[in-house]
């Protein structure tokens, strides 16, 4: 599979690798050269250094033929955009949306885009993990 | 009219005060502290608002739904873009209108429904290519959707245009002369008006078919 990931923070540097380690071919673009070089020698696809909203880097990070394509930087505004050029100018028919504001995630995936919100992905798993302590020491408190 | 311009910096500044000083209700929200309370002193605490123009949550409170324009002029592209793309579709502002740094940006806006982009780097290239002596097609305006330009230009002396009817020079079917200016006299052309050295031209016309136009127009 051919995946294009825009943004080489923790989050998209992790997805680069994981991919890459897993045989798929995988291109990665972030405005910094250094964040790049970060992903180390264990990393087998292409990077392109500049913004992802713009469809020249965008062409020339071989856009066209991607299967997925990720928008994963620290800004959601900037996910937004790059998502809605690789949607609609390049029609591309997988795109995931980091959104890391929760109403703004609510909001753009009622306009059609497939947003993943970490911050309300952390929030489930952390109540989760909570409810399930209070639940042990509950139990626990009874059988006292 | 109740107009909300988001960004505070030069632009939204003069704005903001001309659109003021011709009585229309504006609100500027900027959400650097020390540049909102320059806003304040200049333009008056009622038509300035501290706060994140992207945030949904500033739109409820400034009263977005019931803003006639929303004009968002901060100095990046996706942020004007988001502003505009709440105010349209969460809000149902009737006008949206962006600045936009990076011409090729103007397609995405214009396909997601954003009513007018200006671009202020082809705002100043055209504005030195009049005060040019040079003939050229100048860029006037890019109109929302289809991707048409109106263009102005000079017919220039032994053009293919010098001298000849409209319906005669082979203008492409998506281009189209709507106004000659001949000294002080506006004629507005039809296929049987006579082109000569020294009329002022304006065009509508697609991306494709502005090389065409330029030939006829300047003969190069």
């Amino acid at each position: 599979m051919k995946i294009l990931i825009v943004g080489c923070g923790r989050l998209g540097s992790y997805l680069a690798l994981s991919f890459s380690r897993e045989g798929h071919s995988v291109t990665v673009v972030d405005v910094d050269k250094e964040a790049l070089a970060s992903l180390g020698p264990d990393f087998q696809g292409e990077t392109v250094v500049g913004k992802g909203i713009d469809e020249e880097v965008l062409r020339r990070a071989g856009i066209e033929q991607v299967d997925i394509f990720i928008a994963a930087t620290g800004y959601d505004n900037t996910n937004i955009m790059a998502s809605y050029v690789a949607k609609e100018i390049f029609k591309i028919k997988n795109v995931i949306t980091r959104l890391d504001d929760p109403k703004k995630a609510e909001i753009f995936r009622s306009l059609g885009l497939n947003v993943i919100s970490p911050i309300t992905l952390a929030a489930e798993a952390i109540r989760k993990c909570a409810e399930g302590l209070l639940c042990t020491s509950l139990s626990s408190a009874e059988e006292k | 009219m109740y107009i909300i311009i988001v960004g505070g910096g030069k632009v939204g500044y003069y704005l903001g005060k001309s659109l003021l000083e011709s009585g229309h209700e504006i609100l500027v929200v900027e959400k650097n502290p020390n540049r909102a309370n320059f806003l304040i002193d200049e333009l008056g605490a009622d038509h300035v608002w501290l706060g994140d123009g992207c945030d949904s949550s500033t739109f409820e409170q400034i009263g977005l739904n019931r803003a006639d324009a929303v004009i968002a002029v901060t100095g990046d592209d996706e942020d004007n873009l988001v502003i505009c793309l709440l105010a349209k579709q969460k809000f149902g502002v009737p006008r949206t209108i962006a600045r936009i740094n990076n011409p090729r940006n103007a397609k995405i806006f214009a396909h997601l429904g954003v009513d007018v982009t200006v671009s202020t780097t082809e705002v100043i290239e055209a504005q030195i290519q009049r005060a040019l002596p040079i003939p050229s097609l100048v860029h006037l305006l890019a109109l929302k959707r289809g991707g048409i330009e109106l263009v102005e230009g000079k017919i220039a002396p032994g053009s293919p245009a010098d001298g000849k009817r409209i319906r005669e020079l082979g203008i492409p079917d998506d281009a189209l002369v709507v106004m000659v200016v001949r000294d002080d006299q506006t004629i507005v052309p039809y296929g049987d008006t006579t082109l000569m050295a020294g009329d002022e031209i304006l065009a509508v016309t697609s991306p494709q078919s502005k090389e065409v136009l330029k030939r006829i127009i300047l003969g190069k």
